[in-house]
C-alpha cells in the first residue's frame, strides 16, 4: 500500500510552519504504512553552505569527534547538528563532493541519506508520528517537502529501504507501487556509473530521474521518461532544489489527490492527508491523470 | 398524541453525527441498528474529512446526508438507502451496492460502482478510472466525464456519461448497456457502438428523469456494448483475451 504526502508553498508566510504541515499530513495517512517513515525538506538555500544527511545505527560512536576529524581532513569548517540516528553535516559547497568521500572514510558505518544545497532527509523504521517526533520534523521549516509511510513489498524493513530516496544533489523520490523492471533498469544505470546503497526498487527509480535530469532534461522532461522507461505501478512525488512533481503510471492504480491553492501544491495519497491544510475547503481538489506529468518550479 | 398530528419535519429532525465528535464505528453501528419502520429516517454526518468506508452496509431506508468530502468505499453495499455526499468521494463509492442511491455532488475516484448489484450511483461531478467496473444490475449516471477502464467487465445494468469517456471503454463487457454523450477514446476489448432503438431512447430517459438530469436528450448519446465475440473460446480471439 504505502502513503505519500508532498507540500509545495507558494507563499512564503506559510515557510516556517512546513515541517508541522508535512508532519501532519504523513501522520494522517499512518495506517497506509506503518513499517517505516521518511521525510525531505527542502530549507533555505545559503551562499555559503552545503549539506549532508548522515545516519548510523551507532550514533554515539560515529557521530562523536566526526566535525574535528573531518574538519582537519578536508581543511575547511564542518559543523554537525545530531538528531538521533541522523545528523546533518555542514560546510562549503566547493568541499561537499570531498566531504562525503571522507566521511565514508572516516566512519565506514555511516550510510549517506541525501546531499545537496538544501535538502535533509530523515527516515527511519517506526510509525510516521515516532518518527516525526525522533527528528523534531515539526519544528523544520523550508519551502517544500516530500513525506512516504511505507508497507514494504519489494525489499526488507530497514532505514536504508525506507524512502525518500536521494541519488542525486537535492533530488529526492517517494513511491507508492511497485517496478517490475528495476533490476534490469538498474544495471543499466550502474553500466552508466552509478551507485546503489539498496536493492529497492525505488532507488532505481530515483536514480533513473537522478541520471535524466544529469543528461540535461528537466524534471517535467524526466518524470515524462519513466512512462516508457519504467514498468510497474507507480505514483511518484518527487523534490528537486526548486521544483517539485508528480507522475502515475497509465493505469494508475495507485491512489492520488492533488490541492492547489494561491499558497501551495499539496499532494496526498487520499484526501484525508489534506484535510486540515489552510483553505482546503476552497481548493481546486483534483485526481491527477494517469500518464500525466505535474510539476511546479519555484 | 395522535400519529396523524405528528408533523413531518418534528418527526424526521435528523440525526446527526459528527465525526469530529464521535467515531466512524459509532456512526456506522448505529445505522446496522435500525430497524424496519425506525423513525430516525434522516441522518446527517458532518466533518467526514475523508474517512473510509462512510455508511457503508445500511439496509434500511433512510435518507443520510454526509457534509463533506469522502475517502474509501463510501456507501459500499448499501441496500435501499439514499446517501448523498456534499463533497467528493475517494475510491470504491457504491461498491456492491444492492438498492437505494447514492449521489455523489463532487467528483467520484476509481472504480465508483464497482461490482453493484441495484441501486443508482449518481456522480455529478467527474468519475475517474474503472468506473462501474463488473457492475452486475446498478445503474450509474455520471453528469461529467469517466475515466480508463471503465465498465470493464460489467455484466449488467446501465452506465450513462453525459461527458466523455477514457480509453478502453467497456474491455470484455458482458450485458451491461452504456450510453455516451461525448468522445469515448477508444473502445476495449469486444464492446462496439450499437444502434440506439427505442426502447434504449426510452430506458435512458427514464435513467435520466432518475438522476435528476434535465435539458439534456437521450438523442444526444451513443450506445455501446458487447459485441458477444468472447463468450465463448474461440483460438482465432486468443489475442483478444
Amino acid at each position: 500500500m504505502c502513503g505519500i504526502v508532498g507540500l509545495f508553498l507558494k507563499d512564503k508566510a506559510l515557510e516556517p510552519q512546513l515541517g508541522a504541515m508535512l508532519s501532519q499530513m504523513l501522520i494522517s495517512l499512518s495506517d497506509r504504512g506503518p513499517d517505516s517513515a521518511g521525510i525531505a525538506i527542502y530549507g533555505a538555500p545559503s551562499k555559503n553552505e552545503a549539506k549532508i544527511t548522515i545516519q548510523s545505527t551507532k550514533p554515539d560512536r560515529d557521530f562523536r569527534g566526526l566535525e574535528a576529524e573531518l574538519a582537519n581532513a578536508i581543511g575547511t569548517p564542518v559543523t554537525i547538528a545530531v538528531k538521533s540516528t541522523h545528523a546533518v553535516v555542514r560546510t562549503t559547497p566547493a568541499k561537499i563532493d570531498e566531504a562525503r568521500d571522507t566521511i565514508q572514510a572516516l566512519r565506514p558505518d555511516i550510510r549517506i541519506m541525501g546531499a545537496g544545497d538544501v535538502v535533509e532527509i530523515y527516515k527511519e523504521v517506526g510509525l510516521p508520528e515516532a518518527v516525526v517526533d525522533r527528528f523534531d520534523v515539526r519544528k523544520m521549516t523550508g519551502t517544500h517537502g516530500i513525506g512516504h509511510t511505507r508497507m514494504a513489498t519489494e525489499s526488507a524493513v530497514t532505514t536504508m529501504g525506507a524512502h525518500p530516496f536521494s541519488t542525486g544533489a537535492d533530488q529526492c523520490l517517494v513511491h507508492n507501487g511497485s517496478l517490475s523492471n528495476h533490476n534490469n533498469v538498474r544495471r543499466e544505470l550502474i553500466r552508466e556509473g552509478m551507485t546503489f546503497e539498496t536493492e529497492n526498487d525505488t532507488e532505481v527509480a530515483a536514480a533513473y530521474l537522478s541520471s535524466q535530469m544529469a543528461h540535461g532534461k528537466n524534471l517535467g522532461e524526466a518524470l515524462e521518461g519513466t512512462l516508457s522507461d519504467l514498468d510497474g505501478f507507480f505514483t511518484f512525488v518527487v523534490g528537486t532544489k526548486n521544483g517539485f512533481g508528480v507522475v502515475r503510471d497509465p493505469i494508475a492504480c495507485k491512489p492520488a489527490v492533488m490541492a492547489e491553492t494561491d499558497q501551495y501544491v499539496a499532494f496526498g495519497s487520499e484526501y484525508r492527508a489534506l484535510t486540515k491544510l489552510p483553505g482546503i475547503d476552497n481548493a481546486r481538489v483534483w485526481e491527477p491523470e494517469p500518464a500525466t506529468v505535474y510539476f511546479w518550479e519555484h | 398524541m395522535p400519529a396523524t398530528t405528528l408533523s413531518k419535519t418534528a418527526a424526521h429532525d435528523p440525526r446527526v453525527f459528527d465525526l469530529d465528535e464521535m467515531s466512524l464505528r459509532e456512526l456506522n453501528q448505529a445505522l446496522h441498528n435500525l430497524a424496519p419502520g425506525s423513525n430516525e429516517t434522516a441522518w446527517e454526518v458532518l466533518n467526514p474529512k475523508g474517512s473510509h468506508s462512510v455508511a457503508v452496509g445500511v439496509d434500511q431506508p433512510v435518507a443520510i446526508d454526509v457534509r463533506g468530502s469522502v475517502g474509501y468505499y463510501c456507501g459500499g453495499m448499501n441496500s435501499g438507502s439514499a446517501i448523498t455526499v456534499h463533497g467528493s468521494a475517494g475510491p470504491g463509492v457504491g461498491e456492491n451496492m444492492m438498492s437505494g442511491s447514492i449521489t455523489v455532488k463532487g467528483d467520484a475516484s476509481q472504480y465508483a460502482g464497482a461490482t453493484g448489484k441495484g441501486g443508482l450511483l449518481v456522480i455529478e461531478g467527474n468519475a475517474s478510472s474503472r468506473c462501474g467496473i463488473s457492475m452486475k444490475g446498478i445503474d450509474i449516471v455520471v453528469h461529467g466525464n469517466i475515466g480508463h477502464m471503465s465498465a470493464f467487465m460489467a455484466q449488467s445494468g446501465n452506465l450513462v456519461v453525459l461527458g466523455d469517456a477514457g480509453d478502453a471503454l467497456g474491455d470484455s463487457i458482458y450485458e451491461a448497456r452504456l450510453f455516451v454523450r461525448g468522445k469515448v477514446d477508444s473502445l476495449g476489448a469486444d464492446c462496439i457502438a450499437k444502434e440506439m432503438r427505442t426502447e434504449h431512447l426510452e430506458l435512458l430517459q427514464g435513467l435520466l428523469d432518475r438522476a435528476g438530469v434535465t435539458g439534456v436528450k437521450p438523442s444526444e448519446f451513443k450506445r455501446y456494448g458487447s459485441a458477444r465475440t468472447l463468450y465463448n473460446f474461440n483460438i482465432d480471439n486468443a489475442d483478444a483475451y
